[in-house]
């Protein structure tokens, strides 16, 4: 593991350079002296190679969401998207959507900006955007632009997906250490929409399950165990180039990756009745310290020769953490950045709670559908999850100062 | 209210009722241009007219109930005659100052956009589209309306009430959503008198403890679940009483044109709120006649203050015009026979379209008391 600064990771998630200019205007000191800052509150820069909120040091809270457009003009769909990168670049930054957009305005105008964040720093805010499937349908002439990578998600074994929860032209994962911060940028991008995109859903998610830096520790999901222990990190720019970035397909996706979104529902109940062992065998890792079965600390290696006293494997084949392996997938790996959520109760007595997925590759059908197939077909976890909702985004590279989001597509 | 007023609110109404016959015995003024409103046609016998008072004299010889419009552009009614029956005439004066084109416009069956030409208005001064002259143009032109949609407001309200006291059940509940219709389009001018609007449209859901349950949905529970009850008579005198006192209220009352460009809000308000969810008329499901006519309140306020939007921010007057058309489009095609669909009938995504839609145009319409105040 390698030890870096938090300089260092910042200037991973955008060009620091390009920062300084926006973030000094803003009285934020992104990028120049984050040392001496509380790490949480401080802003990440929007501007870069690479969108930010994907490296980015998995912020503790998230509220995803996907939209349709209901507009039928290009023209208009560029206008939104030069209307949402000024308004995220401001909120990223910690400022309102708009210049004096709370209370600065006329009385008898509604406030531009809706005002919840008003007192909250940048929180480390990021917004990520991605383009579904169905952008690219005949609707604004982009069909030829679609990626290959860009395919329609099969149907795994055990799918119970709602439409009313998958799907969608355009998602903004929004993610900030603040969940009111992240509420209010999603919040605020949707009003801005009006007219030309409706949500089709969202997502909120109270607590990180990934830890995307090696400054971070890994968090636990609703099952209680530690979670994306293997993911790659920020500091690994090798395995970030060998498995998110895009080099391949349309030119416009140079730079890219591209996202999957599954809405996990746990029956968190049942599992709570599952004996230890039997939970520990499952997922292939100790409850308490996160290590792989046989071993003592959480980032020893996964040795699936150790045997118990009985003389059997500790660590089965079909046990999570195996199946889920690169050694298992061909080398197969994903960048992990998911979330715990729950949506209150199932009206049965049971809380609707889970594991919102969402992780990032460079090309699903070699990495996440393969992993997914071999998951949903053998990986006794399953007993306890429903996948209820999905989502497969192409997400575009980084904008530049004085560009937009998506500009590659449609510039 | 006191029985005088009430007496002298039921005068003005017969003389409503009867305008037609009343107009015929008046000497028609010279140059009064006669239109044949037919339910496929709309034949107006001279397409221009000097600036100043133009009449029209309309005559209905198609076989549905008709209303007779002249339009500014950008859908400004500079005049309108409502509820013309068939074989009725009806005389409209509409003042108009500003030369101009213009649009006429025939509603057989009262529904859309109607069957239109051009007009044309020669000389008058120059159109205003600046400063006061300008605004007050805007609220003449939505008071005009105001008086018009409460005059009918009262005579079909009077002919509702009159089915239910006669225990015509059926006629009544086709009466319903008729009357609505114009007690809604006019929603944000009734309620601003606090005390009347719970009386007359009251939601039964949300009365307050101890609170009568009197009125328009009062009787919608009677006509279409429990069936008439020993008060219903009463309960509708009333809601009569109600409404002409609200009417006589309405036409006296000068409006802002904040007050108008917040009343167009407040009318896209009650969709979003009421309409869409299908609470308004719980037992009856005749929601979209409300929705409809929320929606042509809304739009006759904006359509006043349009020339002085188009004056200052001509992208926002531009966006207004697509985003109703979009929830017309929407809701005429709803439409079944002379109404509209009963609001259980629509599936998930009919409604989810409807409720996108309204969000669409509710954005821009927040935008104009801004616009309208701004310098």
């Amino acid at each position: 593991m390698t030890q870096v600064s938090r300089r260092r990771v910042f200037g991973l998630a955008g060009a620091g350079a390009a920062v300084a200019g926006l973030g000094a205007a803003a009285g934020v000191l992104a990028g120049r002296d984050p040392e001496v800052r509380p790490v949480g509150m401080v802003s990440v820069p929007f501007h870069g190679e690479h969108q930010a909120g994907i490296v980015t040091p998995a912020q503790d809270r998230m509220h995803f969401v996907s939209f349709d457009l209901t507009t039928r003009k290009r023209e208009e769909v560029v206008e939104l998207l030069k209307a949402w990168t000024a308004a995220a670049e401001r909120m990223t930054q910690g400022l309102e959507a708009t210049e004096d957009g709370a209370v600065g305005g006329a009385p008898q105008a509604p406030p531009a900006d809706t005002g919840e964040a008003l007192d909250l720093s940048a929180s480390a805010l990021t917004l990520t955007i991605g383009f579904g499937p169905s952008l690219f349908d005949d609707r604004f002439g982009l069909a030829d632009q679609r990626p290959a990578a860009l395919v329609d998600l099969p149907r795994f074994p055990g799918d119970d997906l709602l439409p009313a929860r998958t799907g969608g032209d355009i998602c903004v994962q929004a993610c900030a250490n603040d969940p009111q911060v992240a509420v209010h940028a999603i919040r605020n991008l949707a009003r801005i929409g009006f007219g030309k995109v409706a949500v089709r859903w969202s997502q909120l998610g109270f607590g990180r399950t990934s830890s995307t830096s090696t400054t971070q520790t890994t968090p636990r999901n609703l099952f209680g165990f530690k979670d994306g222990t293997r993911n790659i990190k920020a500091e690994e720019p090798d395995q970030l180039a060998q498995h998110v970035w895009v080099t391949d397909g349309p030119q416009w996706m140079k730079g890219g990756t591209y996202l999957v979104a599954r809405r996990i529902r746990m029956h968190i109940e049942i599992w709570d009745r599952t004996p230890l062992a039997e939970q520990e065998t499952i997922v292939g890792r100790a409850k308490g310290t996160g290590a792989p079965l046989g071993q003592l600390d959480e980032f020893d290696p996964v040795d699936p020769h150790v045997k118990g006293s009985d003389g059997e494997p500790l660590i089965l084949p079909e046990s999570h953490v195996r199946l889920a392996s690169a050694e298992n997938l061909n080398g197969a790996k994903i960048l992990r950045r998911g979330y715990n959520f729950t949506d209150g109760s199932d009206g049965f007595g049971h809380l609707d709670a889970g594991l919102f997925f969402i992780c990032f590759n460079r090309d699903s059908r070699t990495q996440f559908i393969p992993m997914q197939t071999a998951l949903s077909t053998q990986d006794q976890m399953m007993e306890y999850l429903e996948h209820t909702g999905s989502g497969h985004f192409a997400v575009p590279p980084g904008v530049r100062p004085g560009g937009y989001w998506g500009e590659s597509l449609f510039g | 209210m006191t029985l005088p007023t009430f007496r002298a609110a039921l005068t003005g109404l017969a003389c409503v009722v009867t305008l037609a016959a009343c107009g015929g015995e008046e000497d028609k003024p010279t140059g009064a241009i006669a239109v044949e409103a037919k339910d496929d046609a709309c034949a107006v016998t001279r397409t221009e007219a000097d600036a100043g008072t133009i009449t029209f004299e309309v005559n209905n010889k198609g076989s549905q109930v008709t209303e007779f419009y002249l339009y500014a552009e950008g859908g400004r009614v500079m005049g309108e005659a409502e509820n013309i029956e068939p074989g009725k005439s009806r005389r409209l004066n509409v003042e108009v100052s500003a030369g101009g084109k213009y649009q006429t416009a025939c509603k057989p069956g009262m529904k859309g956009d109607g069957i239109r030409a051009d007009f044309t208005v020669k000389g008058g001064a120059a159109k205003q589209a600046d400063g006061d002259a300008a605004l007050a143009e805007a609220t003449k032109g939505y008071h005009r309306y105001v008086v018009s949609q409460s005059d009918t407001l009262l005579v079909k309200t009077k002919e509702f009430v009159d089915a239910v006291k006669a225990a015509k059940v059926d006629e009544a509940k086709a009466l319903f959503p008729v009357a609505r219709t114009y007690w809604e389009r006019i929603e944000p001018v009734a309620e601003s008198f606090g005390d009347l609007d719970p009386r007359i449209d009251a939601r039964e859901a949300d009365l307050e403890p101890g609170a009568e349950f009197t009125g328009f949905h009062r009787l919608e529970k009677d006509l279409w679940v429990s069936g008439p009850q020993a008060d219903s008579a009463a309960i509708a005198d009333r809601l009569m009483a109600d409404v002409t006192e609200v009417v006589d209220r309405s036409k006296k009352i000068e409006l802002t044109p904040l007050q108008l460009a917040n009343g167009a809000k407040e009318l896209l308000d009650e969709v979003a709120t009421g309409k869409i969810t299908g609470e308004e008329d719980i037992f009856s499901h005749t929601d979209l006649w409300d929705f409809r006519a929320n929606v042509d309140g809304s739009q006759a306020a904006v359509a006043a203050l349009r020339p002085i939007v188009e004056k200052k921010d001509p992208a926002l007057a531009k966006t207004l015009d697509e985003r109703f058309k979009a929830v017309d489009t929407l809701l005429e095609a709803q439409r079944d026979g002379s109404g509209f669909k009963s609001y259980d009938k629509l599936t998930e995504s009919e409604i989810k379209a409807f409720a996108e839609a309204v969000d669409a145009l509710g954005e821009p319409i927040s935008k104009v008391a801004d616009v309208v105040a701004a310098k």
